[in-house]
């Protein structure tokens, strides 16, 4: 007789060793992929899943109310930091021209017309 | 944003002063506070408003001006498809990280049919999350964000991620369709 207490550490097991699998490609991912920008991808989105999943085994595994919260908490932070400063440094290096062009099939920042934002634009 | 202006009597104009300590954000505060400790008492509650109107004091910010009404049931939606695409978009990067071929990126420009900032912020953050892209660059005048796309094989390829990015902006605006404005009530 397979009690729920298993079921759920089997179900916390699977997510966690999934999560640590796509943090895994993500190291990877930044290592082995040519420039920079695509390397923000690859840092981005398999890792934040992969701390997704995490969390899910986490919470599984404990089956504590009080830490949902937190782990809650930790996902959301994830989610909203990750993005930004994806941003940041993508942009920084656009700006720098630290952009390997020979990769790029269509490039519409560089091609359009020049547009001169002022600076300090709100 | 650009600050709004108050004009002064005697006809020069200064930034408008925001009251520091609005409500939404307290309660916010508060949220992350009791998440942190993992309980509720009233001990706790009374130190995190505390602690949440002493944060709104040192780090004052202005009122953020939703601009747009909410509708649950759309929006519902937007936020369980939004989840299936965060898993979609990983396992697109995982497979790109781990195959031999290499790959070959696109810089789209999207021209934004939504006036808003917080809209326009929402796209943004919610597309660098979802279909395999990063905001590069985002121009508030035109209401245009550049985004880099990974795996795009051809001009083709380019065109059909323009296409999903306005479509996942019109899934937004039905669920948070905007209230008409001064400027645009006739």
């Amino acid at each position: 007789m397979v009690s729920w207490t298993q079921l759920a550490d089997l179900a916390a097991a699977v997510c966690i060793l999934l999560g640590a699998l796509l943090a895994l490609i993500a190291a990877i991912g930044v290592v082995r992929l040519p420039d920079l920008l695509t390397r923000m991808h690859a840092a981005t989105k398999p890792q934040v899943l992969g701390t997704v999943l995490v969390m899910t085994g986490v919470a599984l595994r404990l089956r504590d109310p009080g830490v949902v919260g937190m782990l809650a908490l930790i996902v959301l932070l994830q989610m909203a930091t990750s993005v930004v400063s994806s941003h940041m440094v993508g942009r920084a290096s656009f700006r720098a021209g630290q952009v390997r062009h020979d990769l790029l099939v269509v490039d519409e920042l560089s091609d359009g017309p020049s547009h001169e934002e002022p600076r300090g634009a709100p | 944003m650009s600050p709004v202006m108050r004009t002064r009597r005697d006809g020069s104009t200064r930034p408008a002063r925001h009251r520091a300590v609005q409500p939404i954000p307290v309660l916010w505060l508060l949220l992350v506070w009791l998440a942190l400790w993992g309980a509720v008492t009233p001990l706790l509650v009374l130190g995190g408003v505390l602690v949440a109107v002493l944060v709104c004091l040192a780090f004052p910010l202005p009122p953020i001006d939703l601009g747009s009404s909410v509708r649950p049931l759309p929006l519902l939606g937007v936020v369980a498809r939004f989840h299936l695409d965060v898993v979609r978009a990983s396992i697109e990067v995982a497979g790109v990280v781990l195959r031999r071929r290499p790959v070959r990126n696109a810089v789209v420009a999207v021209d934004l049919e939504t006036t808003s900032d917080f809209l326009m912020t929402l796209v943004a953050s919610m597309l660098s999350l979802i279909p395999g892209s990063v905001v590069v660059e985002a121009r508030r005048s035109t209401h245009t964000l550049y985004l880099h796309v990974i795996d795009v094989p051809d001009a083709e390829a380019a065109e059909e991620f323009r296409r999903m990015a306005l479509a996942l902006e019109q899934r937004l605006l039905r669920a948070l369709p905007p209230r008409p404005t001064d400027r645009e009530r006739p």
